[in-house]
């Protein structure tokens, strides 16, 4: 049985929209050259072919349905389990099932913590007990370093195989777009393909980057992570666009007393310390959602509208900053030859900002929301740390971090949920960042000489 | 001058308002005080008789907005929002959840806060100029990309992860400096030195890599290029001319964070145990003390019309040309 999650619906509404905006694209030929001389960028290429493949995880995570159970109800009709899973939990369903108990090490055969075990005399002793799943398969533990590195060196073979297809699909790329340097993005694909087929081997016995405490597999935590990020990063907008948009126009364009109170009602949500009104407002939305508590059939849709909100709390709190700034576009936009023009002729104030001022301040548009996209997914481990994040049922960054934070205190340390949480999260922000960048020279018209 | 900034005070009581019945909304219409209760008395114990016991406690047994029990004048302040929401402009927060008085609260932390805020700010602002007027001089050569691909690098990792990686590197391996704590006095600066060191580094990316573009752009005019031409070295050029010139926009833009400095940091204050207001503010929102929050929420605002007219300010005194009216 389907599930239609408030988020997921609305991610696969962006992803039509892009699709929609890359068609408009072709069609006008200023943002056509625009975008290509981002792409000219070697940085942009890779990044955005990092990005593309966390996108990628993040809407296979955004497919959900209730599986259906073995057994029938009394009339015959299916019975679906509470449970919502998602293309991508199929995808791990082995590592989703395999728990331990407790924390383990990467690729550890033994738990991290001790355990009364029945010794084979009858008496009870404290030891590291052998896992449940991590290299159970291995009788004899001197197997474990032949058998990691066969695993891994199989797994780069596969991806040392898969290299040379790629390399060929490039070259049929490169003859249909000669200028774009898709051997940055072929760099970059091979890179992953390296890290992460050897990984995915190993993780067929092991659990490849350790479990965190209640025995999951930190490995598949990060995967889910993933699309949690990439919904704040990217829905935030759907609230921020709308109205930074038409509140910043409209007080450029019109000025007087409509400037006056656009520019009051934005000082006002800007005077207050940014985490201060996410978090009353989270508050809020948390005393709201105990209160209607019936509202929501399963705990994952609880959550995703916890999501949801949170969205658009922080799209709320952060439209100030591009209004201010299309508002001072417009004022220059609105002086200049052709607005005046279609003034002499009489065109409606409305299609003069649709027609005439939109398009001439949509680059700083593109421009922002590349910049805001990795500010949204680091505020959100800040935010779970605060604890005005996102669910805690949620799997994200912020609160793997906050799970795993208290242990650092332990010893041995337990690093690897961190490190790995920190990891991803770099990897995707260092990407977002990077595209930022390359959009920004492409779209900045003092940079076009 | 003064009659500026007193019209500009004037301006800033509006937004103040604004701000007051923006909080008083959202903590007192979305949700009524009757689900504060309950939720700060948490499922078990929730009887109409301990909700009301814990409304009266707090003075959150009034009416919202209109008090028809009492006369007279009456009638209006006896209101959650006359004793709740206006009586912040006299800086009375009234009292926490553990029944402590904020506005003496507030006083007592400042002190730590900015103890480890100023030194951020001052040695922050050093590193980032002369790190920025490095790549500025190597502009165009290995340095100057590396340096870049550094700062977009460094501002692309998590505050958290400073803070964790910092505290564990230099406190638990290396026993350098304690872990977490504050003490009066020059013994501060033992605990301070790490959490300083961490905000200066986590600041570096963000501002230098701002900062180079700046410097960039002021290397572009033409009194630089006449420098040039009279024959002066690029390090007189770079540190007489261009340094001067821009930091009349770095400065007027440093001037907007300083009033923030009281507000002390969020996430070092409370990973290091810093007693200032930024760990203050999370234990609230952490404990779900909505008073210590809309007070917080108060005194930011305060602050951000603070740093608004200091900005205005700072311009007339960088910049002759300008003149306020």
């Amino acid at each position: 049985m389907p599930v239609f999650l408030a988020t997921d619906v609305l991610v696969w509404l962006l992803v039509a929209t892009v699709a929609g905006y890359t068609l408009y694209c072709r069609r006008h030929v200023h943002l056509k050259e625009s975008w290509h001389r981002v792409f000219r960028s070697p940085s942009a290429m890779a990044s955005v072919t990092v990005l593309i493949v966390f996108a990628v995880v993040g809407l296979l995570d955004s497919v959900h349905f209730r599986p259906e159970l073995p057994k029938k109800d009394a009339e015959g009709k299916a019975v679906y389990s509470t449970e919502v899973l998602s293309l991508l939990d199929v995808a791990f369903a082995r590592l989703r099932g395999r728990g331990e108990k407790t924390y383990s090490a990467p690729l550890a055969m033994r738990s991290f913590a001790k355990e009364q075990v029945d010794s084979p005399d009858g008496r009870l002793v404290r030891e590291f007990p052998r896992l449940r799943f991590g290299g159970a398969h291995l009788r004899d533990e001197s197997e474990w370093a032949a058998d990691v590195a066969r695993k891994a060196l199989t797994g780069l073979g596969v991806a040392a195989l898969c290299a040379p297809l790629l390399w060929l699909a490039f070259r049929g790329l490169r003859r249909l777009a000669p200028t774009v340097p898709w051997s940055a993005s072929f760099v970059s694909l091979v890179v992953m393909l390296a890290l992460l087929a050897p990984a995915v081997a190993l993780s067929s016995a092991y659990h490849v980057l350790g479990t965190d405490k209640v025995g999951q597999d930190i490995f598949y935590l990060a995967f889910k992570s993933i699309r949690t990020s990439i919904v704040i990063g990217t829905l935030t907008t759907i609230v921020l666009l709308p109205v930074g948009i038409a509140l910043g126009m409209m007080a450029g364009y019109f000025r007087g007393w409509v400037d006056d109170v656009i520019q009051y009602v934005y000082t006002t949500l800007a005077s207050i310390p940014g985490i201060l009104l996410i978090a009353a407002s989270v508050l809020m939305i948390n005393v709201y959602l105990d209160r209607n508590a019936g509202l929501f059939p399963t705990a994952a849709q609880r959550a995703d509208v916890k999501l949801l909100a949170l969205c658009a709390i922080l799209g709320l709190t952060s439209w100030t900053g591009l209004a201010r700034l299309l508002r001072g576009e417009t004022l220059k936009v609105s002086q200049l030859e052709y607005v005046q023009a279609a003034h002499a002729f009489g065109v409606a104030s409305a299609r003069v900002l649709t027609r005439h001022v939109l398009p001439n301040i949509s680059h700083l548009v593109i421009i922002i929301l590349a910049l805001d996209f990795s500010g949204f997914v680091l505020a959100e481990a800040v935010l779970s740390y605060v604890g005005v994040g996102v669910d805690p049922s949620t799997n994200s960054f912020g609160t793997m971090i906050n799970a795993a934070r208290l242990e650092m205190s332990r010893e041995p340390v337990v690093w690897w949920a961190l490190a790995t949480a920190f990891g991803f999260m770099l990897t995707l922000v260092l990407a977002a960042n990077l595209f930022a960048d390359a959009v920004r020279d492409g779209f900045d018209p003092r940079v076009r000489v | 001058m003064s009659a500026y900034i007193v019209r500009r005070l004037l301006y800033a009581l509006p937004i103040l308002v604004g701000v007051n019945l923006i909080t008083f909304a959202l903590f007192f219409f979305v949700n009524s005080p009757d689900d504060m209760a309950r939720m700060q008395l948490g499922a078990k114990r929730v009887t109409p008789e301990a909700i009301e016991k814990w409304k009266a406690e707090r003075g959150y047994d009034l009416p919202l907005l209109w008090n028809d029990a009492a006369s007279g004048v009456r009638k209006f302040t006896q209101t959650i929002f006359v004793q709740k929401s206006l009586r912040m402009f006299v800086f009375d927060f009234g009292y926490s959840e553990d029944k402590r008085n904020i506005a003496v609260e507030i006083r007592e932390r400042m002190g730590p806060s900015l103890a480890l805020q100023v030194p951020v700010f001052i040695v922050g602002l050093a590193v980032c100029i002369t790190f920025a007027l490095l790549l500025a001089f190597f502009r165009a050569t290995y340095f100057d990309f590396w340096g870049v691909v550094l700062c977009v690098v460094m501002m692309s990792i998590s505050m958290l992860f400073y803070i964790i990686g910092g505290q564990y590197v230099v406190s638990k391996v290396w026993h350098l400096v304690p872990i977490s704590g504050f003490q009066g006095g020059l013994d501060a600066a033992r605990f301070l030195v790490l959490p300083i060191v961490i905000g200066v580094v986590a600041g570096i990316g963000v501002s230098s890599r701002l900062y180079r573009t700046v410097f960039l752009e002021e290397i572009g005019k033409e009194y630089v290029r006449t420098a040039r031409a009279k024959g002066l070295s690029e390090g007189l050029v770079l540190f007489r001319h261009v340094l001067r010139n821009a930091l009349i926009p770095i400065l007027t833009g440093v001037v907007a964070a300083i009033p923030f400095l009281f507000l002390g940091s969020l996430l070092s204050e409370s990973f290091f145990g810093i007693p200032g207001l930024g760990s203050f503010t999370i234990e609230a929102i952490q404990s779900q003390d909505f008073a210590v929050v809309r007070s917080m929420v108060f005194i930011g605002a305060v602050l951000y019309i603070v740093a608004l007219i200091a900005t205005d300010i700072s311009y007339t005194i960088a910049d002759p040309r300008v003149r306020l009216q």
